[in-house]
């Protein structure tokens, strides 16, 4: 049955993915959440594992998602289910459909799902942030380390743009932010903010 | 085919940073070293990749694979370009529990979540920036902005799929509409 889950929800992943990495990324939460798969925490470890790694971001969650879940066959599955409706849609506009992307309604449908998932990876986003630095509804948190570390690193991430033309890679930026984690989140610390 | 398979697979193993990130490898050597596929073929795939579902690495390679040697080639570069990172995360995957209740791993992950915060932040702001600034893509952009965040916060089951859907529909809707007053217009 968890077989079954996970080629399933992974198709799903695949087939509805528009616009690349990030624009699957709240799909993927959608349905690892749902499923209990993995908690926001998980999911967001995952992710910067996914980027730190070679490989598309999607194939990488899913094969995570497949081996925690269900061991090597698992991963197997999930990831033949995202990588299947990507394939077989290329096959199709190869062998069949070479002029249905210029098609007017076909474009229309598309002008309006793009700027749609815009607005869902800005919210996603901007979710995630506030999340992390003052908790959700029901359960609010004043993190003030992990505020003080989103500014840090966003300053830092969108500043070294301003300087350079290209800035900061993200594999870089999760390195810092990994150095900075030690540091910041380091019980020493906390000891000794408490202690003033 | 064998050759396919190989390339890819390299392809694969040496791009970091997910499919856009892929699209500079592939073109030099498909195009330029290979000579597998043109230009105008590369262009041509980057569209299709954009405006259809699924990883963009992924809708390259079995492009390229077609081309070369037809269904078979198409599976043999899929494969080379999906194994590298299936095998690394596989492999991570077995030991990342372990892993993480080290205090010092933890607290290293617990600053890469404030990270990735930014990351995604930043995906959405650089298509911000590529998008045509006209009223109807962006009143989409702001309804579905709106709608997502209140599905967030009150962990309402409703799916991203049909935001996707309903703009989808209304995009399409507006289209047709338009081109119906413009008809009208010309029999008058």
């Amino acid at each position: 049955m968890i077989y079954l889950n996970l080629f399933v929800g992974f198709l799903k992943v695949g087939i509805f993915a528009f616009g690349g990495a990030y624009g699957a990324i709240p799909l993927i939460r959608e349905v690892v959440l749902s499923y209990g798969w993995l908690d926001d925490e998980m999911l967001t470890y995952m992710i910067a594992v996914s980027e730190s790694t070679p490989g598309p971001i999607m194939v990488n969650l899913a094969t995570y998602v497949g081996s925690s879940q269900a061991g090597f066959f698992g991963a197997f599955l999930a990831t033949l289910a995202v990588v299947l409706p990507a394939f077989v849609i290329i096959l199709m506009f190869m062998v069949v459909l070479k002029t249905a992307l210029k098609n007017r309604y076909v474009q229309a449908a598309l002008n309006g799902m793009k700027p749609c998932i815009i607005g869902i990876i800005l919210a996603t986003g901007c979710y995630m942030i506030a999340d992390n630095c003052i908790g959700s509804i029901g359960k609010p948190v004043m993190d003030g380390k992990t505020f003080f570390m989103t500014g840090v690193l966003g300053i830092v991430y969108f500043g070294s743009r301003k300087l350079h033309k290209n800035g900061i890679s993200p594999f870089m930026l999760i390195a810092l932010s990994a150095c900075l984690g030690m540091v910041v989140y380091a019980s020493v610390l906390s000891g000794l903010y408490f202690a003033k | 085919m064998l050759e396919l398979f190989l390339t890819f697979f390299k392809i694969g193993l040496f791009t970091f940073g997910g499919g856009y990130a892929m699209i500079a490898p592939i073109e030099d050597i498909c195009v330029e070293k290979k000579h597998w596929i043109t230009h105008e073929d590369m262009m041509y795939v980057t569209v299709i990749a954009e405006s259809t579902p699924g990883p963009i690495a992924i809708n390259c390679a079995t492009f390229v694979g077609y081309r070369k040697n037809g269904i078979a080639g198409a599976v043999a570069a899929t494969f080379g370009v999906v194994m590298p990172s299936f095998v690394i995360i596989y492999l991570i995957s077995m030991f990342l529990d372990n892993f993480l209740e080290v205090t010092l791993v933890a607290n290293a992950f617990k600053g890469i979540k404030t990270a990735v915060g930014i990351l995604i932040l930043d995906a959405a702001v650089r298509m911000i920036r590529k998008m045509k600034k006209k009223p109807m893509p962006l009143a989409i952009m702001l309804c579905a902005f709106a709608l997502m965040l209140l599905i967030n916060l009150f962990s309402w089951k409703v799916s991203s799929i049909v935001l996707m859907l309903a703009a989808a529909g209304v995009s399409l809707g507006g289209f047709v509409l338009q081109e119906m007053t413009a008809r009208g217009g010309e029999g008058t």
